[in-house]
Parts: C-alpha cells; structure tokens; sequence
C-alpha cells in the first residue's frame, strides 16, 4: 500500500501516476472470523478501523451488501458540528469534532474536512434566549467555540442572507459553531476503508445478509449471499435496516422507525457561500453549504411518514426550494442538479443507540436520525471499545435500548415519542 | 406523489395529509404495568412490506383513516375511516346511494 506523501504525489506526476496501487484489497470470505460487522458505512468502517487500531484485533469483516459509500455515506449533506446540549449527547459529538480534527492525519487520506463555521440563523428574541442557553451549555461543558453572533456581525459575514425586516420571518441573529463545517463523504469512507485493510481487515462487498443462525443466545454464523460465516461476535452498523437484521435475529422489536431524508446539490456556482447555514422556523427546516466543486448542498425535514423507499417526494422538494428562497434569494435561479434520499433509523427520542442486546455476542450500533455522518468517528470508537471490552464505555452508557424503561429519553428536540418528529 | 383515496373526499395527493403513524398499536387500559405501556409507546415492529397506518386529511376532511400501504413500494391496498363509527354510517350511506 502507497502511503500518500507529498512527495510521493510529486513523484507519481513525473512517472504518468503509474506507482499506485488497489486502495483496498478484494478478500474472498473466510469461513470464520472473531468479529463480523454488518453493514459497510462509515460507521462499520470506522469500527473496524478503530477495533484494528485501537485494539489491536485482527481477524474483522465488514460486511456490505452493495459498495462502500453507496448507502447513507454518500447520501447526506456532509455538516460536522457538536452543538449539542443534552448530557452524554455533547461529551459524544463534541469527541466526535476532535477525532474528524485529526482524521486526515491519522487516515493519511484527505478527508477534506473544512472548519468554516456552522451558522445556525435565530429569528426571535425566544430562540435567542433558547440557544444562548444551549450555546452557554456548550461552552461550560468542554466546547469553547459556542458564540452568539449579533445582526451586525453576521451581515459582515454572510452580506448576501436575506435580512428584508418585512420578511416572513427576520433575522434577528445566528448561534455560532466556528469549529463546526464539512467533509468530503466519500473520502472518509474510502479512508476507513483503506485504514482498515491496511490493518487485516477483509472488506467483503456485494454480500448481503439474508439469513442469522442462533444457538441459544448467541449468534453462531450469519448466511450471507457469499455464503455462510461463522463469528465469534456480530455487530450491526446498518442504519435504516436495523429493524429488518433485528427480525431476522428473531428479537422482535425496536424503538425505532425507517424513514427517508432528501439532499440536494445544484449545478456548480462561483464561490458563494463559505459557511454553513441552517434555518430552523415556523415548521421550516433548511441547511446548506457549498461543495469545493461549488455545487450548492442542501436539505430539510424527512419525507414526513414512514419509508423504505430510498427516493424522495416532490412536495419536499419543494418546501425545501422556499426555505431556500426565503433565506438565500440569490438562488432563485439556479438549476438543482439532483437529489437523492436515504434510509435513516429514527429514534423514539432522536438519539441514537450503541449499546449490548439480548444475545450475549450481539452488539448494535443504530438509531442516528439526522445525526450519522458527523458522529461517525466517535461512533466507530466507542462502538470498537464496547465490541472489544464487552462494557459499555462511561460515555455511552445511556445509549442503550433500556433507557426509555428507565424513564430517560435523551430528546434533543424535546420533540415526545414520536420517530417522525425528531428531524 | 402518493395518492390517497380518502373515503370522504376522494381521490387526493398525500401532500394534503398529515402521517399519524403505526396503527397497529393499541394502547393498554390506564392501569395496565409500566412495562405494558412502555412496549406500546417506545417499541415498533417497523414494518418494510405491507402496514396499517392512520393518516389524516388535514387539508381536507380533517377525518382520520386507516390506511393500508406498502412501505416498500408506497402502493396503497386500503383505505377506511379510522373512527369504527364512522366507518359503519359511510358504509350504510353508499348502500343507500346504491
């Protein structure tokens, strides 16, 4: 494997790029090994990235039913922050945000992340008050960058919002994460992926599960389109599918519910938009940036009912086109060059769950909302840690699926039980 | 676009309609166990294929129905009146259009 290098690019240009070689290997499955993860997204990468790293475990698999990054990992809009407010939920995004600082260097891939401020807009006096609280919250809990900007900071900044006072609704102000941006989606997968095969892990694509073998409460082998493979432990990682590998595991149910999110990118502009800004108001929700090719991403609430459906309805398409409008006018004219959607686990209290089952070899990883792409670093840790040391770390240990027996949801939205409401 | 065909008004697109959610959940009298209640409020059986869901006609009837969709393929199998009361009067009203 070529370690990327500045040097080693200089000397690739010389040479017609002819000294590269495969980023991953193409393994055939073994028939057996000490840790299988179900499911080849950032987050299955990531665990087993760090279950190599961090651990020092050999003998992985991941498996990935179709390529890597061709689910939700290249199918959101790439924002990384860890303004957060909930205890457990801040700690966890905010480690998330210091492991992606670091992740180009320790991957030695680009993962392109760019910390260029996540501006989240605040149109009444309330949702000042509302988000000082949480931004204060932030700053006392170990995320120094949390800030309140002001209407004049923020028409320096961003000059071209629509700041009409006779708007539906006028900006009034913006809570601020300067650590906050993006990240090149793809490349964190690929990265991971690399990351891992440099460290023995097989990544076995096109291998679906279709089948669990249990013995009592363990999982003996998973039977998979590429034949069956025994497993010392199983972890899942497979977000809007979680429910479907859980009835085959024969456990009955979840709190959780499969639903859709849309993204949008538009024809590539001239550099337009350096932040990241999100509109939250009145029922709208709307986030954006823009891509280093300069197409502008986009996206807002869930396709509002259940789904398994990975393509999104037109009346989203079109709410999330006015919220554009009513925030970034300059838009009007600009062509959408697609959109896309994607399966996400929605939660019965918006946050996620990395935690033990009911089988004593079983782990799952699942139930990420809105949240995945960010939390897919931290995710892969603390997941590793708990497959590894069969213990939930001190930082996850509410994460489990019996807090809401315990009287504990932690509602960031303080939205009640319902999946479809915590977008 | 989904299209719903509400009992009461007819063929509708879903952009007019509210998503309640499962409705195949029944709720445990009031002094049924935590345990009771915490199974139908936090657990779902999350169905990818053929569910019974509630939906309302927000804009429109505003009635609630139960509606029996795919949720694969969004085709919809069924369509009634979520109120059982309702259902039974709408049935007697088409016989007696008939």
């Amino acid at each position: 494997m070529t370690r990327f290098s500045a040097w080693n690019v200089f000397w690739n240009g010389l040479k017609g790029q002819k000294g590269w070689s495969r980023q991953w290997r193409d393994p055939e499955p073994k028939p057996h090994y000490d840790i299988v993860i179900v499911g080849g997204g950032l987050h299955g990468l990531a665990t087993a990235y760090y279950l190599a790293a961090n651990h020092g475990l050999k003998n992985i698999a991941v498996l990935e039913k179709g390529w890597l990054g061709g689910g939700n990992a290249g199918r959101n809009t790439t924002i990384v922050r860890s303004n957060y407010a909930r205890p457990g939920n801040r700690e966890f995004y905010e480690h998330s945000l210091r492991l992606w600082e670091n992740l180009s260097h320790e991957l030695n891939y680009n993962v392109m992340f760019s910390q260029r401020s996540h501006v989240a807009l605040l149109h009444s006096p309330g949702a000042i008050d509302a988000a000082s609280r949480n931004y204060n919250t932030m700053r006392m809990t170990g995320t120094p960058d949390a800030e309140i900007w002001d209407l004049e900071t923020l028409k320096r900044t961003i000059p071209h919002l629509n700041y009409a006072p006779n708007a539906r609704f006028p900006i009034m102000g913006a809570a601020v994460q300067k650590r906050a941006g993006t990240a090149r989606h793809d490349a964190v997968a690929w990265g991971y992926a690399r990351g891992a095969d440099q460290r023995g892990v097989d990544i076995l694509q096109q291998c679906e599960v279709r089948g669990i073998e249990r013995e009592g409460d363990s999982v003996t082998a998973l039977e998979t389109s590429r034949g069956t493979i025994r497993a010392g432990k199983v972890a899942f990682a497979v977000a809007g599918s979680t429910s479907r590998l859980w009835n085959m595991a024969g456990l009955g149910k979840l709190p959780i519910e499969s639903h859709k999110l849309q993204a949008f990118v538009s024809e590539p502009l001239k550099p337009l938009l350096d932040q990241v800004v999100v509109f939250g108001v009145g029922g709208g929700h709307f986030y954006i940036s823009q891509s280093d090719k300069g197409g502008m991403v986009f996206g807002g609430d869930i396709d509002w009912y259940k789904s398994y459906a990975q393509r999104g309805n037109l009346p989203i398409v079109q709410d999330v086109s006015e919220a554009a409008m009513s925030i970034l006018p300059c838009l009007g004219r600009v062509k959408l060059l697609r959109h896309w959607s994607g399966l996400v686990d929605m939660s019965m209290d918006g946050t996620h769950f990395i935690c033990k089952t009911p089988l004593s070899n079983l782990y799952l990883n699942a139930g990420w909302n809105y949240g995945g792409f960010k939390a897919s670093p931290a995710s892969g840790w603390y997941y590793a840690d708990l497959i590894a040391n069969d213990r939930p770390h001190e930082r996850i240990r509410n994460f489990d699926l019996k807090r809401f027996e315990r009287g504990l949801q932690i509602d960031e939205r303080g939205a009640g039980p319902d999946p479809k409401l915590h977008g | 676009m989904i299209r719903i065909p509400c009992p009461f008004c007819g063929m509708r697109d879903h952009s007019e309609f509210t998503y309640g959610g499962d409705g195949s959940i029944e709720y445990p009298p009031l002094d049924a166990s935590k345990e009771e209640w915490h199974d139908a409020v936090f657990l779902r059986d999350n169905i990818c294929g053929v569910q019974f869901e509630t939906w309302q006609h927000t804009h429109g009837c505003r009635m609630w129905l139960v509606v029996e969709r795919d949720t694969m393929t969004h085709e919809i199998l069924s369509v009634r009146p979520a109120h059982p009361g309702l259902a039974s009067a709408l049935a007697n009203e088409q016989e007696a259009d008939q």
